[in-house]
């Protein structure tokens, strides 16, 4: 026999919910056909429900402007490369919310993931599709040493630092070490070469190289952060509906984009993954994506509980700024592998509109896909896709294509 | 000038029931309007399922945050009201109408004495039914208290 006894719930102060009453009978306006579930919903998913972004505590310099600055000269710096032909602007392109339109991202070579918009990153516990870095400052330094992307390595980025932007580095990090004497090319990340040539250093001059590098992820990361997601129509139309008012001008909702909304956040179950005012829920799912024949096996999350924990840059490692007890992310993570097979970070659905083509290799070229997916709801290749068919009518699948052109943010 | 002093009496009377009935409007709209207090504690309260102890949870972030990592302090007592220290925890978790579990491991992170429990990691990741139990193993016996929450 189990007890389940039901919590003592927080007692609602009859006043909320007569002021709601109350608010009703004040006005019979557009909003009127929203339940109060419905408008709950629809608040949480407003911009006005974002918080304040929080300061990342194993980055000294989070929320620091000038180390921001910095972080944009370097954010934009081709010569921040093996060959000077790459910078983070490459593929993340300012005009484009910071992403490149392709199927998969490309450097010095094609790889194997989609570029990631930036708009609101800093919000996020965890980086890549499969989150395999837990702060911004850690991300920044995998596409820096990755082959097919920066193709350089962090000895070369520490000397390039030093030579081309010395003066502002040490201004905001303290004097740098002496680099002139290490090997041009070293890591232990890079190819042969380069990591025998990481070898030979002693301890204290790989510590203090790792320094410079991580200093480097530390202002991209300052920069990373003032990357905020743009209000879109849907906000404008969420206020009104939350203040009980009629929606105005641009905010007026079409019926085809009412249904949308009302589908996305009720029967179609969308709100499971894309909830919050930035539509993920930070978690990773396995939502039966087929993989992209030709490119290396790929098991998302499963394959990278590991890599984050191990990662010396990560939260508790040796470059972090954070108390260990700060580190919320990585000491509490849920560790079992078999929860994560294929399982991707639910992306934002801000701008989505706008930036095809979708899912982590760029599976799917147009919205009619993804809804298809999630009509048809295929089986993983591996793991177990979490999502269950929902059957819609050709009104609701053009319905919720025109919900998501609604959180298009201003150009 | 009985009778004026009187109906000047009765004048006053009815302004002050006036003022009374006003301001026991504006009382009831400031009332109606005001936000909740911020500082109530939520508290949950149940038994475990073998009836060996009394469980409890309180949060100080109300309501309980979606998407964020937050904190709780369990209380744990034996039913007659007793603190149990000492226990071994554990906590789990999920949504059973989607059949996932917690997104986090939260862990019991601090024995704050009097019974009460520092748990770290919790997280919810979307609204709506939620359970939440709680092993615990102490001099008692073992036993599991159910939470059930709607977010
Ligand atoms: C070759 C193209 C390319 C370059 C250059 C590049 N990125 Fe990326 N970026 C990607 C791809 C592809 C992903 C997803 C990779 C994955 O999940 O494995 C990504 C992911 C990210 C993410 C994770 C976003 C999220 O929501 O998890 C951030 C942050 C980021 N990049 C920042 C940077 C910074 C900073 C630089 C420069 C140091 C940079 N990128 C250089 C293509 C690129
Ligand atoms: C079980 C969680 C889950 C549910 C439910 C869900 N999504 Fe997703 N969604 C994801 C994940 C995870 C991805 C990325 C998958 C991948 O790349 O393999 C994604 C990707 C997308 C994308 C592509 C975005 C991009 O940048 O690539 C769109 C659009 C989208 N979902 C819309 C929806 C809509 C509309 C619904 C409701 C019909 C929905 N999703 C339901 C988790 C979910």
């Amino acid at each position: 026999m189990r007890a389940l006894l039901r919590g003592l719930r927080f007692r609602r102060p009859i006043r909320s919910s007569l002021a709601v009453a109350f608010l009703a009978v004040l006005c019979a306006c557009g909003s009127e056909d929203f339940s109060e579930a419905e408008k709950k919903a629809i608040g949480s998913l407003s911009l006005d429900a974002l918080s304040d972004l929080p300061l990342d505590e194993g980055n000294r310099y989070s929320g620091n402007r000038a180390a921001a600055a910095f972080g944009a000269v370097l954010f934009n710096d081709e010569g921040l490369s093996g060959a000077g032909t790459v910078s983070c602007a490459t593929c993340h392109k300012a005009e484009r919310q910071f992403q490149d339109d392709l199927p998969r991202g490309v450097g010095v070579a094609e790889t194997d993931r989609r570029t990631m918009p930036l708009a609101g990153v800093a919000f996020s516990p965890w980086q890549f599709w499969d989150g395999r870095r837990d702060s911004l400052w850690a991300q920044a330094l995998v596409p820096l040493e990755d082959a097919r992307e920066h193709a350089g390595n962090r000895t070369a980025y520490a000397r390039y630092v030093k030579a081309r932007h010395g003066e502002a580095y040490e201004a905001l990090f303290g004097p740098l070490p002496a680099l002139d004497h290490l090997p041009s090319n070293a890591s232990p990340r890079g190819d042969a070469a380069e990591r025998a040539a990481w070898e030979r250093m002693t301890l204290r001059e790989r510590d203090a190289v790792n320094r410079v590098f991580a200093n480097i992820g530390k202002a991209l990361a300052a920069f990373e952060e003032t990357l905020t997601p743009r209000e879109a129509r849907f906000d404008r139309f969420a206020k009104a509906v939350m203040e009980g008012r009629e929606p105005e001008e641009d905010a007026v909702f079409s019926a085809l984009e009412r249904e949308g909304l009302r589908l996305f956040i009720g029967k179609a179950n969308c709100l499971e993954c894309h909830n919050g005012p930035r539509f993920t829920d930070d978690h990773f799912h396995n939502t039966g994506v087929p993989p992209v024949p030709g490119l290396a096996e790929d098991r998302g999350r499963a394959a990278v509980l590991d890599e984050v924990q191990d990662d010396p840059f990560n939260c508790l490692g040796p470059y972090g700024d954070a108390a260990p007890d700060a580190c919320s992310a990585l000491r509490f993570m849920q560790k079992d592998a078999a929860l994560f097979e294929r399982a991707y970070k639910t992306p934002s659905l801000r701008g989505v509109a706008n930036r095809p083509p979708y899912m982590h290799a760029g599976q799917f070229d147009r919205l009619e896909v993804v809804i298809d997916h999630y009509s048809n709801a295929p089986a993983a290749v591996s793991g177990t896709s979490e999502i269950r068919g929902v059957v819609f009518t050709e009104r609701g699948r053009k319905a919720l294509i025109a919900f998501l052109k609604t959180l298009d943010g201003e150009p | 000038m009985t009778t004026q002093k009187r109906s000047g009496g009765k004048g006053l009377v009815l302004a002050v029931i006036g003022l009374l009935v006003a301001a026991l409007a504006v009382y009831a709209g400031y009332r109606l309007f005001a936000p909740p207090p911020a500082t109530v504690d939520m508290t949950y309260n149940t038994v475990s399922s073998d009836g060996l102890y009394q469980v409890m949870f309180e949060t100080d972030t109300l309501p309980i945050p979606l998407n964020e990592t937050h904190s709780w302090v369990l209380i744990v007592t034996t039913p007659e009201g007793e603190p149990v220290n000492d226990a071994e925890i554990g906590i789990d978790g999920g949504m059973p109408a989607h059949g996932h579990g917690l997104p986090t491991e939260p862990k019991v992170t601090e024995g704050l004495g009097e019974g009460r429990y520092q748990v770290e990691g919790m997280r919810f990741n979307m609204g709506g039914h939620w359970e939440i139990r709680v092993g615990i193993n102490a001099a008692q016996g073992t036993d599991e208290a159910t939470f059930n929450l709607d977010l």
